[in-house]
C-alpha cells in the first residue's frame, strides 16, 4: 500500500519541478526496455488457415499482460485505498438528539443546583478603604501623600463568619496584565542566580539600574510598583477593650512559586548576595529585610512579594494577604464587632483605583460565584427546552427516513 | 590558461549573446578544429548537451530558495510581521519566537524542495553519463558521454539507443537513406516514423566520411515544435539545400530497425526541441483558491478593523487615566510615550498579536489536502483500464476540486466517445455500394476484414481480364480503387516480430534477474541489438540482394514474406483500417519508404510505385495526397484521399477507361457515390473519397520545380508548401468511397446520461458531418427521442441571424410558459461549423450563448480544432461557468487548454491530448466516476476545510481579542505564547487536513446512483463554500469565541486568578469547541478519524503538562511554571470548561439538527441512502429512478435512430427513419448542399 503511495506520489508530485519525472524517470526505463527488446519475440502461436486471426503484435501484447498480471499498474483494492474503511456516520436529526439534550439537561440543572447552593454558603465582607468620599475614615489618608499614614474601619459580624477566613486585599482598574508591566521582571534573578542580580535582563528597564549603574534588585516595575498597605484586625473585647486577631502570612503563595520558581541565593547571610546592589524605588528597605524576623519569608522568597509578583489576570482582582487560623478562630469569627487598623501607603488615585478588603471563606470552588450556578441552570434549561421544541419537529416532520 | 583582457571577455559574451540570439544560425563542423582550444572552437557559443535540470546548486541553495519562497505573498506577509515583532516599541512578544511558524513552514518547504532537486540532479547525472559515439578526427567513433557532446559534433546512432541532441541526419546504414525513430518519450506516440538522410547526402552510400564534410548547416533558432524544422545545407560550392523535420532526429526518441545512423549535432542540451518542450506541469489556479484569496482578503479587512479598534481603545485607555499609575511603565529613558503615539505603536503589535487571523497554514495545508486527494483519485481502482493497465493521471496538481463544480462538458467525439478502433464497413467504387454485411460482427477488430463476396469477384474479373498486361486491366477503376487505399497513406510497415515490442515492466524485471545471474556477461547482453542487428545487414550483404526500392525488413524477411508478418504502423486509425482493408482483397502494402511503395496485387506480383511527393494531410485542405510513378504504365499518378466535402469539389476529369457517355455517368457516378456518403453518414460511419489524377509528365516537371522551391523557402515555408499542393490537387477522377465504423465506448450512453441528470450540460464537438454526427448523438443519448431538437445549417449571416432569433423566441416561449412545465421537452441544439463561425461573431454571440445555455445538450459538427476551443472560451466567459474539456486527439488540445479542467483521454492517437491536459483517464466512462465522485468529494472535502480553517483562526485569535478589553490594548496574550504556537501547529492542525482528504460525505455508490446530487457543488447553487457560508462560519467563529472567553472571565471575575490560570481554562475550552466543532461537520468517522482526533486532545493534554512542568525559568518572561498541574486539580476548570464548550456548540448544533429534521438538504438524504443496506438502496435508487423517468439506458442500435420531433424554421433534421437500402431516402440537406457544390 505505501509503496504504491510513494511511487505515485513520486511522480505526480515531482512533475511540477521540470521534466524530471518525464526524463529521469522514463528515459531510463525505456533505455532499459529496449534493451530487453531485443530478446527474440515469443511467436509460438500458428496461423489458421488464410484467414488472419490476430497479428503478431496483438500476440505480442497479449504475452506481456499475461506476464504482466502479477506487477501491473493496478492499484490495491484495500478499503483504504478504496475509500471504504468502515465507518461512522451519524446525522443529526431530531429524533436522535432528544435523548441527549435532556440528558445534558438534567445533568446541567443538577450541576447548577450543587454549584448555586456552593456559592450561597459563601460568606464574603468587603471593606472598600479608598477613602474616596468624606465618609471613609480613610478619606484623610487618601488626600495625604504622607507616608504609613493609619487608618480604621469598623465593622460588625452578626453572625459567625464560618472559617477557614481568607483576608485578601483588593484593588480595581489596576491593570497589572498590562504588557509592558507584566514583562517588567526577571526570572532568572528572582531564582536566585548571582549573575541575574548583578546584571539584570533589558526586561527589567528603566527599573534596571539606578543612577550610579548600581543593579536595581528585585528589578522590574512589577517587583517595584508592590502592594504595601499592611492590616492589622482587631475584635473589641466586651470592656470596650480591643485584641488583635493573628493573621497567618505563612502558605499564602504557590507552593511552586514558594519551592521551585523563587530561590534566594545561596549565599550566607543573605546580604552578601545583594553587594553593590539597591532597593527598588519605591521600597523602603531591601529584598533581604522583608522579613528579618523568618529566613523563610525573606528575599525572593518573601509570602507577599510572591503574591503580588503572580500578576492578576483581569483588571479588578483581589490578592490574599493573610489568612486566620489560629486556634481560638478555627470555626471563623465569631459575631462581634471588628476594626481593621489599615497602614494607609499605596496611591490609587492615578488610575482611578479602588482599594478594598475582603474576608471570605472558601469552598471546594474557590471564592463566592454565582454566575457558574446559574449559568448551568439557564443551559440546563434551555437544554430541556430544546428538547421539547425537537420532539414537536419531530412530530410535525417525522424522520425523513420514513418517507 | 592564456590571459583575456576584461574588454575581450565583454566581447566575447556579446558575440556569444548575438549568436544565440540571431533568427538563423551557421554552423559548420567541429573535426577541423579538434584539440584547439575553446576560443577559437566555431560553434564555442552554443550550449553543450549537459542537462541541468536541477533549481540550485548546493552553494546557492539557501538564498535562492529563500528567494524562490518570498515571492509567495503569504510568507512575506509572515516574515514582515516577524521582522516588526524586533522592533522593540512595537513587538507583542519575545523576538525570537515570533519567528517559530515562519521558520517552521520555510523550512519544511525548503526540505521538500531541497529533496525533489535532489532527485532531480540525480537523474540529470544520469542522462548526462550515457554513452554515445562521438566521431574524433584520430580515432574514428570514441564512445564518450552525452554532456560531451557539442554542437557541430557527428555522432553515431545504433539501433534501441536514444538519440543523445537533436541531429541533422547524414547518413543511415539503411541503404535509402531511411532512418525509422520512435517518439514514445516526446509525444507518447508509439508508431514508427521515418526520417530520411539530409537530400544532399542520400547518395554518399556506402560510406560517410565526416571529415569530408565541408558544408555550413544554417539551421533557424531553436524552438519548441516537434513538428517544424527549418534548415539549409550550404554546400561549398554556395548550392543551397532546403532540410525540414524529415531529417531531424530529435533527442529523446529511439532508433528503430536501422542499424546505425549518423546525425551532425545540430542543437544540444536545452536547445534541444525536446527540452523546450519541457516546460514543466500545468499550473491552473482552481476557482475555489480564487475564491479563497477574496476570503484571504476579508480576512486582512477584518485584522485591520480590530487592529484599529485596539489602537484606539489603547488611546481612550491612556486618556482615560488621570495621573502615571505604577502599572505604566516607561522606556528606558525613564519617558513615557504620548497616548497618541502610543496607539499608533499600539496598531502595529496588535497586528503582530493576531496576525494568525491570516491563516497562514492554510495554503500549505491546503498543498498537502490536494496531495492525498490526488492519492486517492489514483488508487481509485474503478479509474483502472485492465487493457491498457493505466490508472488516471493527475497532472494538474491543484485543481482537484474544480471536478466537483463542473457545469458544461465538451467532448469530443472520436475517439472519446468512440473506441476509435477503426473497422472497414463499407465502400461504394464507380457508383456501386457493396455492404459488406458480414463486417459488421462485434468481434472482428480493425486488422480484419471479411471481403464482400461480390466485389472480390468483380476484382478476380478485373485482374483477369485482360489475361495480358494491357491498359484495360491497368484501368480498371476497382484495381485502382484498392491500389488507392493501399498507396495513398503514410502507413509504415514493419515485421511484426522484429526489433520492436514494447516490452514493459516484468520483462525489465525477469531481464534485471538475468543480468543479476549471469553479472559476467552483462556486458554481452546489453550488446545483443547491435550484433543481431549487424548480422542482419551482413546477411543483406552476402545475398547481395540490393533492390533499392525494397525495404530492408522485407528484404531480411526474403521471399517467403507473409503478410501476417507484416504490421502496419499507422498515424491515424482510418489509414491503417484502410489498408488493412486493401490487404482483404489482396492488395497488400509490402513496404513504404520515402520513394517508393512496393504493393502485392492479388495476382501475386509485386509492383514497386516510385513516390514522386506525398502531400501530407492537414486540416485546412482535409485531404492528402501521394505522387507516384506507375512502375508498368510510367504514368504519374496521383492518388488523393479525403473528406468529401474538400474532395467532390476538386473533380474534374472524367476517368479515362470510361467509353459511353461521360459526361452524364460521371455526374451518375458522383451523385450516387454522394448518395451513398450520405448513407453512410447518416449510419454513423466515417466517410472518405478516393481520387485518382493522371498527371502529365510536363506538368508535373514544371510542379515538381515548383514544389522543390517552396520546400528550401526559409520563410513562409508551409504556406508555400500547401499552395503548391492544393495547385496539383485538382481535377479529380473519383474512384469511390469508403465507410470506416467507429464503435462507441463501453457504457458511454450511461455516463453522458449521469452527466446529465448531475446538471450538465454535454456538448460534443467533432469534425464529422452533421449526420453521422446526429446519428452517433442518439447512440449515446447525447439527443433523446422527446427531445426538441434544433438543426442550425445556415449559409450566410442574414439567415443566421434570423435563425438564432426565431428559436431563441420559440425556445423562451417554451421556458417561460409555466403551464406546460411537465411537457416541455428538452431541447437539444445541433450547429455544424459555418454556421457556428457566424453564431459566435461578436454582434450574435449573446444570442448563441442566451440560446445554448437553455439547450440540455448541443452537437457541434465540422469544427476546428480552433473553434472548438473558440466556443469552450466564449462559454466560459459569457456565461462564467466551469467549463470541462475532454478528448484524446492532437486537435483536442486547444479545447482541453481553454477549458477549466481538462481531460485527456489516453488512445490511439498519441499523447497530444493527454500532455495538455490536467487529468488523463483511458476510458469516457471513466469521467462519470471521477467528476460524480471524485470530483464532488474533492470539492466538498475543500470546501468545508477551508471554512473550517478560517473559523478555525477566527476564533482562536477572537480570545486574544476580547481580552485586549480587559488589559488596557496593551497586546497582552492570557495564553503562552510557545503554547499558542503549538496550538495552531500541531494541536488543531492534523483533524482538519484529514478531514480534508478523508471525509465522505456521501458514498460512492449513491453519488453514482443519484447523479443529481452533483449537483449541489455546482457554482450557481454552491451549499459549500460561498459568500454566505464564509461569512456564517465567520459570525459562529465570533459568537464562539464570546462564550469561550467571556463564561471563563465571568466565572473568575473578582477572584486572585492569574493571567496564565486565567487563560488555561480559555486555550483548553477553545481546543474542545474547535475540535468538536470539527467533529460535528465530519460525515464518517472511520478509524483514522477518532485516533486523529483523541490523538490531538492527548497531544494538547501531554504537551502542555510537560511544558509547564519543564519549564521553570526557560521561556522568560512569561512563566507558565506549574499552572495547568494546577488547574487540572481544580474542580472549577473542569465545570468552565464543560459549560463553555456546550453553549459554544450548541446553537451550531441545534441548528443542524433543526435544519435536517425540517428541510433536509439533498446531500442529507443521499447519506440516509447510504444507512440502509445496500440491497434496499439499490431498490431505493431504481424505483427513484422510475419514477423521475429515466427508464434503463436502451442498446445503441444503428439501423434505427429515433425521430426528432420538431421542425424549426431553419433547415431541421430530416427524418432518417428510412432503410439505408432502400432508394427513397430523402436527404434536404445534403441535397442542398450538393447543389451548392455543383454550382460553384
Amino acid at each position: 500500500m505505501f509503496h504504491s503511495f510513494g511511487k505515485h506520489f513520486l511522480y505526480t508530485g515531482l512533475e511540477g519541478g521540470s521534466c524530471h519525472s518525464q526524463y529521469g524517470g522514463w528515459s531510463n526505463v525505456w533505455f532499459l526496455l529496449s534493451q530487453c527488446g531485443v530478446c527474440p519475440a515469443p511467436n509460438g502461436q500458428s496461423r489458421k488457415g488464410g484467414q488472419v486471426k490476430a497479428t503478431a503484435t496483438y500476440r505480442i501484447l497479449a504475452m506481456v499482460k499475461q506476464e504482466q498480471k502479477e506487477s501491473s499498474d493496478r492499484p490495491d483494492n484495500t478499503a483504504f485505498t478504496q475509500q471504504r474503511l468502515p465507518a461512522w456516520q451519524p446525522i443529526l436529526s431530531a429524533g436522535i438528539v432528544i435523548p441527549g439534550f435532556v440528558l445534558i439537561g438534567l445533568a446541567f440543572i443538577g450541576v447548577g443546583v450543587g454549584l448555586f447552593i456552593t456559592s450561597q454558603n459563601i460568606q464574603v465582607l468587603e471593606l472598600d478603604y479608598t477613602g474616596a468620599d468624606t465618609a471613609n475614615p480613610c478619606y484623610e489618608c487618601g488626600r495625604q501623600s504622607t507616608k504609613n499614614c493609619v487608618c480604621t474601619m469598623e465593622f460588625s459580624l452578626s453572625t459567625l463568619f464560618k472559617g477557614p477566613v481568607f483576608f485578601y486585599y483588593g484593588l480595581t482598574n489596576y491593570f497589572q496584565n498590562q504588557r509592558r508591566y507584566g514583562v517588567s521582571k526577571d526570572d532568572t534573578q528572582l531564582f536566585g542566580d548571582l549573575d541575574a542580580i548583578k546584571t539584570p535582563t533589558s526586561d527589567c528597564a528603566p527599573f534596571d539600574y539606578d543612577g550610579n549603574n548600581r543593579s536595581i534588585v528585585p528589578c522590574g516595575a512589577l517587583a517595584n510598583s508592590i502592594f504595601n498597605d499592611t492590616f492589622k484586625l482587631y475584635v473589641k473585647t466586651n470592656n470596650s477593650g480591643k485584641k488583635e486577631v493573628p493573621l497567618d502570612g505563612k502558605g499564602i503563595a504557590w507552593w511552586t512559586d514558594y519551592n521551585v520558581k523563587h530561590r534566594n541565593p545561596d549565599v550566607t547571610p543573605l546580604k552578601d548576595a545583594f553587594k553593590d546592589t539597591v532597593k527598588p524605588i519605591n521600597w523602603p528597605k531591601p529584598v533581604y529585610e522583608l522579613d528579618t524576623t523568618d529566613e523563610y519569608n525573606n528575599g525572593f522568597i518573601n509570602q507577599d512579594f510572591l503574591v503580588w509578583m503572580r500578576r492578576a489576570a483581569l483588571p479588578d482582582f483581589r490578592k490574599l494577604y493573610r489568612r486566620i487560623t489560629a486556634d481560638e478562630y478555627h470555626d471563623g469569627l465569631p459575631a462581634g464587632n471588628y476594626s481593621l487598623e489599615i497602614t494607609y501607603n499605596y496611591p490609587v488615585l492615578t488610575f482611578n483605583g479602588r482599594k478594598k478588603v475582603v474576608l471570605s471563606n472558601v469552598s471546594w470552588m474557590g471564592g463566592k460565584n454565582d454566575f457558574l450556578g446559574i449559568a448551568y441552570l439557564v443551559v440546563g434549561s434551555l437544554c430541556i427546552v430544546m428538547s421539547i421544541v425537537m420532539l414537536i419537529v419531530y412530530a410535525k416532520f417525522k424522520f425523513p427516513e420514513e418517507d | 590558461m592564456t590571459w583575456k583582457s576584461p574588454l575581450a571577455l565583454v566581447r566575447e559574451a556579446l558575440e556569444g549573446q548575438r549568436a544565440r540570439e540571431s533568427e538563423l544560425r551557421k554552423l559548420v563542423s567541429n573535426l577541423p578544429y579538434e584539440g584547439l582550444e575553446k576560443g577559437k572552437q566555431p560553434n564555442r557559443f552554443f550550449p553543450s548537451n549537459a542537462v541541468k535540470t536541477t533549481k540550485y546548486s548546493p552553494l546557492l541553495f539557501l538564498p535562492k530558495n529563500l528567494y524562490e519562497q518570498f515571492h509567495r505573498l503569504a510568507n512575506l506577509y509572515f516574515v514582515g510581521l516577524a521582522i516588526l515583532n524586533f522592533i522593540p516599541v512595537v513587538n507583542a512578544f519575545q523576538p525570537e519566537v515570533g519567528l517559530i511558524p515562519i521558520c517552521v513552514i520555510m523550512c519544511l518547504t525548503a526540505l521538500k524542495d531541497a529533496w525533489e532537486d535532489f532527485r532531480r540532479y540525480q537523474s540529470d547525472k544520469k542522462i548526462n553519463n550515457m554513452p554515445c559515439f562521438i566521431y574524433s578526427r584520430y580515432k574514428q567513433y570514441v564512445e564518450k558521454r552525452w554532456k560531451d557532446v557539442r554542437v557541430g559534433d557527428f555522432v553515431k546512432v545504433v539501433c534501441n539507443e536514444i538519440v543523445p541532441a537533436d541531429l541533422l541526419l547524414l547518413y543511415s546504414s539503411d541503404p535509402n537513406g531511411v532512418c525509422h525513430i520512435e517518439t514514445a518519450n516526446l509525444d507518447g506516440e508509439t508508431n514508427l516514423k521515418q526520417r530520411t538522410v539530409a537530400f544532399c547526402f542520400i547518395h554518399q552510400n556506402p560510406g560517410f566520411e565526416p571529415e569530408s564534410f565541408n558544408c555550413a548547416v544554417v539551421c533557424e533558432r531553436p524552438n519548441n515544435n516537434l513538428n517544424h524544422f527549418k534548415c539549409l545545407v550550404e554546400k561549398p560550392d554556395k548550392d543551397r539545400v532546403g532540410a525540414s523535420i524529415e531529417s531531424l532526429l530529435l533527442r529523446g526518441c529511439t532508433v528503430r530497425n536501422t542499424n546505425h545512423a549518423v546525425g551532425f549535432v545540430v542543437y544540444a542540451g536545452h536547445e534541444t526541441k525536446s527540452m523546450l518542450n519541457n516546460n514543466g506541469s500545468r499550473s491552473k489556479r482552481s476557482k475555489l483558491e480564487r475564491k479563497l484569496n477574496v476570503d484571504v482578503f476579508f480576512c486582512l479587512i477584518l485584522l485591520f478593523t480590530m487592529c484599529l479598534i485596539g489602537a484606539l481603545g489603547h488611546y481612550l485607555w491612556l486618556e482615560s487615566l488621570p495621573g502615571v499609575p505604577p502599572f505604566l511603565v516607561p522606556d528606558s529613558n525613564g519617558h513615557l510615550d504620548e497616548p497618541s503615539l502610543a496607539s499608533f505603536y499600539m496598531f502595529f503589535t496588535m497586528i503582530i498579536l493576531l496576525q494568525i487571523l491570516i491563516p497562514i497554514s492554510l495554503y500549505v495545508s491546503i498543498e498537502l489536502v490536494k496531495v492525498g486527494q490526488i492519492f486517492f483519485i489514483t488508487n481509485d481502482i474503478d479509474l483502472y483500464d485492465e487493457e491498457t493497465d493505466s490508472r488516471v493521471q493527475c497532472r494538474a496538481l491543484n485543481i482537484t476540486e474544480d471536478l466537483g463544480q463542473i457545469e458544461y462538458v465538451f467532448s469530443d467525439k472520436t475517439g472519446t466517445l468512440t473506441e476509435n478502433k477503426m473497422v472497414f464497413r463499407r465502400c461504394s467504387i464507380m457508383g456501386t455500394e457493396y455492404p459488406h454485411k458480414e463486417n459488421g460482427k462485434d468481434f472482428l477488430t480493425e486488422t480484419e476484414v471479411i471481403p464482400d463476396q461480390k466485389l472480390l469477384q468483380q476484382i478476380t474479373r478485373a485482374e483477369s481480364g485482360g489475361g495480358h498486361r494491357d491498359s484495360s486491366r491497368d484501368k480498371d477503376p476497382h484495381l485502382d480503387f484498392f491500389l488507392a487505399l493501399a498507396i495513398c497513406n503514410t502507413v509504415v510497415v514493419s515485421m511484426a516480430n522484429a526489433h520492436r515490442q514494447r516490452v514493459s515492466l516484468p520483462l525489465l524485471k525477469r531481464a534485471g534477474s538475468f543480468i543479476q545471474r549471469k553479472s559476467k556477461r552483462n556486458h554481452t547482453i546489453l550488446e545483443v541489438p547491435v550484433t543481431d542487428a549487424a548480422k542482419t545487414d551482413s546477411r543483406e550483404d552476402r545475398n547481395g540482394v540490393q533492390t533499392c526500392s525494397l525495404h530492408p525488413l522485407s528484404q531480411s524477411g526474403g521471399p517467403t514474406l507473409e503478410p501476417e508478418d507484416l504490421c502496419y504502423e499507422a498515424e491515424s486509425p482510418d489509414e491503417a483500417a484502410l489498408v488493412y482493408a486493401a490487404r482483404a482483397y489482396g492488395f497488400i502494402l509490402l513496404a513504404r519508404t520515402p520513394d517508393s511503395v512496393t504493393v502485392r496485387l492479388p495476382s501475386g506480383e509485386e509492383l514497386v510505385f516510385e513516390v514522386l511527393d506525398t502531400l501530407t494531410f492537414d486540416s485546412n485542405r482535409k485531404r492528402m495526397s501521394v505522387l507516384v510513378r506507375h512502375p508498368v504504365t510510367k504514368e504519374y499518378v496521383l492518388y488523393t484521399k479525403g473528406a468529401d466535402y474538400s474532395i467532390m469539389e476538386l473533380l474534374g476529369t472524367p476517368y479515362a477507361g470510361e467509353k459511353r457517355n461521360i459526361e452524364i455517368y460521371l455526374k451518375n457516378i458522383a451523385a450516387d457515390t454522394q448518395h451513398h456518403l450520405d448513407c453512410y453518414a447518416k449510419e454513423g460511419l466515417r466517410t472518405l473519397c478516393i481520387t485518382k489524377k493522371v498527371v502529365s509528365e510536363s506538368t508535373y516537371r514544371s510542379w515538381s520545380g515548383e514544389r522543390k522551391r517552396a520546400k528550401a523557402a526559409m520563410e513562409c515555408r508551409e504556406e508555400q508548401i500547401m499552395e503548391t499542393a492544393v495547385q496539383l490537387e485538382t481535377n479529380l477522377t473519383l474512384l469511390g468511397a469508403t465507410g470506416i465504423e467507429d464503435r462507441l465506448q463501453e457504457n458511454v450512453p450511461e455516463s453522458i446520461m449521469a452527466l446529465r441528470e448531475a446538471g450538465m450540460h454535454v456538448w460534443v464537438l467533432t469534425g464529422d458531418k452533421p449526420e453521422t454526427a446526429v446519428n452517433i448523438g442518439y447512440a449515446c443519448r447525447l439527443l433523446e427521442e422527446e427531445d426538441l431538437v434544433i438543426n442550425m445549417s445556415c449559409k450566410n449571416k442574414l439567415t443566421c441571424t434570423s435563425i438564432l432569433d426565431c428559436t431563441l423566441e420559440e425556445v423562451r416561449r417554451y421556458g417561460e410558459d409555466p403551464s406546460n412545465v411537465d411537457t416541455t421537452p428538452n431541447i437539444s441544439l445541433v450547429i455544424d461549423g459555418n454556421t457556428l463561425t457566424m453564431a459566435m461573431s461578436p454582434d450574435l454571440q449573446e444570442r448563441f450563448v442566451d440560446l445554448a445555455k437553455r439547450c440540455r445538450s448541443v452537437l457541434c459538427c465540422r469544427v476546428t480544432p480552433l473553434q472548438k476551443s473558440g466556443v469552450v472560451k466564449l462559454v466560459r466567459e459569457k456565461l462564467k461557468v466551469m467549463t470541462l474539456a475532454v478528448g484524446d486527439g492532437a486537435n483536442d488540445v486547444n479545447m482541453i487548454q481553454a477549458a477549466d479542467v481538462g481531460i485527456g483521454i489516453s488512445g490511439q492517437e498519441g499523447m497530444q491530448a493527454v500532455m495538455a491536459s490536467d487529468f488523463a483517464i483511458s476510458r469516457f466512462k471513466h469521467l462519470t466516476k471521477l467528476l460524480l465522485v471524485h470530483g464532488h468529494w474533492c470539492y466538498t472535502r475543500l470546501a468545508n476545510m477551508v471554512i473550517y480553517f478560517f473559523y478555525k483562526n477566527v476564533a482562536y485569535v477572537n480570545l486574544l481579542f476580547w481580552y485586549q478589553f480587559f488589559c488596557g490594548f496593551t497586546a497582552t496574550a492570557m495564553i503562552d505564547y510557545w503554547l499558542m504556537i503549538f496550538f495552531n501547529l500541531f494541536f488543531t492542525s492534523t483533524p482538519p487536513i484529514l478531514f480534508g482528504i478523508f471525509d465522505k460525505d456521501v458514498s460512492a455508490e449513491v453519488l453514482l446512483g443519484v447523479p443529481e446530487l452533483y449537483r449541489t457543488g455546482q457554482v450557481n447553487m454552491t451549499f459549500e463554500y460561498n459568500f454566505l457560508t464564509f461569512w456564517i462560519s465567520i459570525l459562529d467563529a465570533f459568537y464562539q469565541s464570546l462564550v469561550c472567553f467571556f463564561i471563563p472571565y465571568l466565572a473568575y471575575r473578582d477572584s486572585d486568578v492569574d493571567i496564565f490560570t486565567f487563560g488555561t481554562p480559555l486555550n483548553t475550552v477553545a481546543l474542545f469547541t474547535i475540535l468538536l466543532h470539527l467533529a460535528i461537520e465530519i460525515k464518517s468517522w472511520t478509524l483514522v478519524h477518532w485516533i486523529i482526533m483523541l490523538g490531538s486532545v492527548a497531544l494538547y493534554f501531554v504537551v502542555t503538562l510537560a511544558y509547564s512542568a519543564v519549564c521553570v525559568t526557560c521561556n522568560p518572561p512569561s512563566n507558565p511554571y506549574w499552572i495547568f498541574q494546577s488547574q487540572m486539580a481544580d474542580p472549577m476548570f473542569y465545570l468552565i470548561c464543560t459549560l463553555s464548550t456546550v453553549v459554544a456548540l450548541l446553537p451550531r448544533y441545534t441548528f443542524y439538527v433543526l435544519k435536517n429534521s425540517v428541510a433536509p438538504s439533498p446531500l442529507l438524504q443521499g447519506r440516509q441512502l447510504d444507512r440502509m443496506d445496500p440491497s434496499t438502496r439499490d431498490q431505493w435508487i431504481k424505483e427513484w429512478r422510475g419514477f423521475r423517468g429515466g427508464g434503463p439506458v436502451k442498446r445503441y442500435e444503428l439501423s434505427d435512430p429515433p425521430t426528432p420531433t420538431l421542425e424549426t424554421p431553419a433547415d431541421f433534421f430530416p427524418d432518417s427513419d428510412a432503410d439505408f437500402m432502400g432508394d427513397d431516402l430523402s436527404l434536404n440537406v445534403i441535397t442542398q448542399n450538393r447543389q451548392r457544390v455543383v454550382a460553384t
